[in-house]
């Protein structure tokens, strides 16, 4: 049997997606040019604007279509350390940009690279959970303060941020507010208006969409400064001929979510439900990561006492199933992760971790599948573990 | 289009990791002869080894071996268990990761890292026997040197770091803060680089 659980690093396509791009490939025009071929391609990306747009209820013109997740991310962190006056207006007094420790690399690297170049950068604390400290946030909330970027949903463990509430905070203290919402979009309800956000960043291939597509929201009236230059293409804020066939994918993947996203989460809440238990109930010494309750509904990060996350990972992937680790052992560095450890639990626990990130795709048989191949597989590496006392193990939270 | 590969590493590596050969049945190794243990769990590996000794020939008659650790770790100390049963003290004592990569069919270089500590708890398990029979004069201390005053850096931090990818003074640098401070002990530094270097990667 192959199980495919690793739907936070990306998804298949929806096979209406798949349909979309392959008819779309027929279309070739640059959405430029004043003839039939470039109209056609014109009409495409726009309708796809649209849908877009009213996926996340922002208006057309607030949406800029770009090359990914990380460039939008990336994007939106450079305008606060440009110095030139058609940008955030004010932004060298106010050069202190706040984050999480838990953010995507994207944004942390970007963050740590804004600093060299004189950004003041605060990185906020999380609880044991995953929620970000608001009391922390309203102390670091100075009048020095230009940006803050919290995450909506987090990759690795699934919590979920009060953006609204974040939000804010962050107004009443005249600082812009962003929020990475690659992996919420699509999963949970997000409306810009409500959220009150002033930049959004979302990505296709975490919602069956293709991959190398990816929306940045910027709310209207905000002073812009494009990461990528030389092109009137999307207003003049993102140069370089537009991906057509990833934005027409882009909008049929919205289209599809907003046509299957309620029902779909409730079900694989429902298979999380059983799939945490399952795992409560065959095996000792384990500990859930990331919010009990606001949390992805396909989401679970689990910590196992004694065994090490790579050699789980690849026990599974010889057994059919795909899922990931947290600790990065497999990528070249052997830091454990940063958002476990950001919520408290020990190196060695974090070392311990996997993620089951579930999809559309998913069924009650696959849970049933890794509920039986699971137990043995952690059975067989805790055997072989110098770190493994029965009941002697401490995985537990700060 | 190109399908999958089927494994990440090579197949040997597949199939010591699959089934690993010679692990230590529970915790007890009071029949062992020497034991040896490296690593720690906060980085994310550790590593056992336990070794049965023919005193009067002074070769290895049997290793066994428990790890925390990645699939490397697994794979490579498997083999290394199998390698070094029939040698003599010494031979097994000159057993080097590149050896047991070679074994292996070769590893990624970030994984040799992982492969190091096998070697590493082999190498205590056999002075462990040493002492434990009244032969300290054999045991071959790994004991960490300092190179750099200032900044309290030993050989051994130098090694770690060239296994965790240093190849260049600068990169030792920024990994140790080495020679940051007087700069004296440059040319140690710049020495012990090629030597790990070299032992490593064969570079
Ligand atoms: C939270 C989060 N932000 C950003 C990204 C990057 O998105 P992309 O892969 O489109 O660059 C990802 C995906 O890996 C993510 O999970
Ligand atoms: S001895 Fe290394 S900097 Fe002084």
């Amino acid at each position: 049997m192959q199980v495919y659980f690793d739907n936070n690093a990306t998804t298949p396509l929806h096979p209406e997606v798949k349909k979309e791009l392959i008819a779309g490939m027929e279309m070739f025009g640059n959405p430029s040019s004043m003839h039939g071929f470039g109209r056609e391609a014109r009409a495409n990306v726009e309708d796809s604007r649209r849908k877009v747009a009213d996926f996340i209820g922002a208006h057309e013109h607030e949406l800029v279509f770009v090359g990914s997740g990380s460039e939008a991310n990336n994007t939106v962190l450079s305008l606060f350390v440009c110095g030139t006056s058609q940008c955030i207006p004010g932004t060298r007094m106010r050069s202190t940009i706040i984050t999480t420790k838990i953010e995507h690399p994207c944004v942390l690297e970007t963050s740590e690279c804004l600093a060299h170049r004189g950004a003041n950068v605060k990185f906020l604390d999380v609880d044991r959970y995953g929620k970000v400290d608001l009391d922390q946030l309203e102390s670091m909330l100075g009048d020095d303060v230009g940006l803050v970027s919290v995450m909506m949903a987090n990759n690795e463990i699934g919590t979920l941020q009060d953006i609204e509430t974040i939000t804010k905070m962050v107004h009443e203290r005249g600082a812009y507010m962003h929020t990475d919402a690659v992996q919420a979009v699509g999963k949970v309800p997000v409306d810009v208006r409500k959220l009150g956000v002033d930049f959004l960043t979302m990505s296709a291939h975490k919602i069956y969409g293709p991959k190398g597509i990816g929306a940045l929201f910027v709310r209207k009236g905000i002073p812009y400064c494009p990461l990528i230059r030389g092109g009137h293409q999307e207003r003049g804020r993102r140069a370089g001929t537009e991906n057509t066939l990833g934005i027409l994918g882009l909008g049929k993947a919205v289209e599809m979510r907003s046509i299957e996203m309620a029902a779909e989460e409730k079900r694989l809440l429902e298979l999380k439900g059983i799939l945490k238990r399952g795992i409560e109930e065959k095996i000792d010494d384990i500990h859930f990561n990331g919010h009990p309750e606001d949390s992805l509904s396909g989401t679970l990060n689990v910590s196992f006492a004694g065994a090490e996350g790579e050699a789980i990972l690849l026990y599974l992937d010889l057994e059919g199933i795909a899922v990931s680790t947290g600790s990065a052992c497999a990528s070249g560095s052997l830091d454990p992760s940063h958002v476990l450890l950001a919520t408290g639990v020990d190196a060695e626990t974090a070392h311990g971790s996997i993620r089951i990130s579930m999809g559309r795709e998913s069924t009650l048989e696959e849970v049933e599948y890794l509920l039986e191949v699971l137990p043995k597989t952690i059975q067989r590496i805790r055997d072989m573990s110098t770190a493994y006392i029965k009941g002697g193990c401490h995985v537990a939270g700060r | 289009m190109l399908q999958a590969g089927e494994w990440a590493y090579t197949e040997k590596l597949k199939e010591h990791f699959m089934s690993p050969k010679n692990i230590l049945q529970g915790d007890n190794t009071d029949d062992f002869d020497g034991v040896g243990m490296e690593g720690n769990l906060q980085c994310g590996d550790q590593m056992l080894v336990a070794i049965k000794v023919d005193k009067e020939k002074e070769v290895i008659t049997d290793c066994k071996w428990k790890t925390y650790g990645c699939a490397s770790a697994i794979a490579s100390t498997s083999i290394l268990s199998e390698m070094v049963k029939g040698m003599t003290l010494d031979q097994a004592f000159h057993v080097s990761p590149k050896d047991v990569a070679k074994e292996l069919g070769g590893l990624p270089d970030h994984k040799i890292h992982c492969s190091v500590l096998g070697d590493k708890a082999l190498r205590a398990a056999i002075n462990n026997f040493y002492s434990r029979n009244g032969m300290d004069d054999k045991v071959k201390e790994e004991q960490a040197k300092i190179v750099c005053q200032c900044m309290n850096i030993t050989d051994h931090d130098i090694e770690d770091a060239v296994l965790e990818g240093a190849r260049t003074y600068y990169e030792l640098q920024e990994r140790t803060k080495l020679g940051t401070v007087c700069g004296q002990c440059k040319d140690e530094a710049e020495m012990l680089l090629e030597k790990f270097k070299h032992i490593h990667f064969g570079a």
